[in-house]
């Protein structure tokens, strides 16, 4: 039973990952790109689906991985995420300066640009921040990264949605949406924990 | 039923403001209080390459580009102006050569240009036109298509004296 469940949780988040991909790598627009733009693209896809498990990995909703492995993935998966904004970003650079300057520099008449580049910003200030995260605190890391985690789902999530390219609507969509649930979810568990714990030491004292 | 007095007070009066509206018309053809002249869009510079060839068609054609170019002010048509049309299309990248293709207005100031299908670039289907023959000001445009299946696209240009 356990065992039964476990296969479909993590059956179900390869199905959320690899649809909307699948359905973007079928996607005629791919006949008019080249392979630097296209690599860009699904970097961003890419990035889009680990952002659905970076929360479920440091809750520890994924079965077979002990919490220790949660986080210590998580980690890895952060340092993924911080390659796959760059590959992005890099590629439409190559594909296109003057494109993306106007994006990074919130110049572009698109309007999902400034979302993406503040979502970018975001990713690599928690990695900055990550390094530095013992000299913080944990409650103080804590609120940052949160803080900066409901900045890099927003804006992913508007980013991803507001674009017009190889994605399919309703695969995005729903990766979209449980992206936006998962961190929701999480974040509120995270949040009434640690209040129960501000609540236990105010008790304690 | 109102009557015409052809007084000479009258003729006067009326051939002054004539005479008046004409000089000032003529000083300054592009005053705001007419048509106003169309900015050039954000972005749409973007993969500009001077001097783009006057052409019949960009590439095999199939998509149709269209406009008008008129006078700020009183709005005029303005005929034999170039514009310079390019996008990704199905036959290239917007930076590319033979992505990129020039055409004239008619008499009437419209233009139309047909040009291989626009698809999704950075996230919008999208054109670019400029004008930058020297005459009046620059300007160029970027123009969203509606859905990415569309056929055709417009852009307007009013464009003031350089």
């Amino acid at each position: 039973m356990r065992l039964a469940k476990a296969t479909l949780i993590w059956a179900a988040l390869a199905i959320a990952i690899c649809v909307p991909i699948a359905f973007a790598a079928a996607s005629p627009l791919l006949a008019w790109r080249g392979p630097v733009y296209i690599l860009a693209g699904f970097a961003g896809i890419v990035a889009l689906g680990l952002a659905l498990v970076q929360p479920l990995l440091i809750a520890g909703y994924l079965p077979g991985l002990s919490a220790y492995r949660g986080r210590r993935v998580h980690h890895w998966i952060g340092g993924a995420l911080v390659v796959a904004a760059v590959v992005h970003v890099g590629g439409l650079w190559i594909t296109s300066p003057p494109d993306m300057i106007d994006a990074l520099l919130f110049a572009s008449p698109t309007p999902f640009s400034p979302f993406g580049v503040i979502a970018m910003w975001a990713i690599f200030a928690v990695a900055l921040l990550a390094a530095f995260r013992r000299r913080l605190g944990l409650r103080t890391w804590r609120i940052a990264h949160m803080s900066l985690a409901v900045v890099i789902v927003i804006g992913s999530v508007v980013h991803a949605m507001l674009v017009e390219g190889p994605m399919e609507t309703l695969s995005k969509a729903t990766l979209c949406a449980l992206v936006l649930a998962a961190a929701v979810k999480v974040m509120a568990d995270l949040v009434r924990r640690m209040r129960a714990t501000s609540r236990g030491e105010s008790l304690a004292r | 039923m109102t009557t015409l007095v052809l007084s000479r007070r009258n003729l006067l009066a009326a051939g002054g403001s004539v005479l008046a509206t004409g000089i000032s018309g003529l000083l300054l053809p592009a005053r705001a209080e007419g048509l106003a002249p169309t900015p050039s869009m954000s972005g749409g510079s973007n993969n500009y390459r001077k001097g783009a060839a006057i052409v019949d068609r960009i590439g095999k054609g199939g998509f149709w580009m269209s406009g008008t170019v008129r006078r700020a002010g009183d709005g005029a048509p303005l005929a034999g102006q170039r514009i310079q049309i390019w996008a990704h299309t199905t036959e290239g990248q917007e930076h590319e050569p033979q992505s990129h293709g020039a055409t004239l207005t008619d008499k009437d100031g419209k233009f139309r240009l047909e040009m291989p299908q626009i698809i999704p670039i950075f996230g919008q289907p999208h054109g670019h036109l400029a004008y930058d023959s020297g005459e009046f000001q620059t300007v160029f445009l970027r123009p969203v298509m509606r859905s990415a299946k569309e056929t055709s696209l417009e852009a307007h240009f009013v464009l003031q004296p350089a």
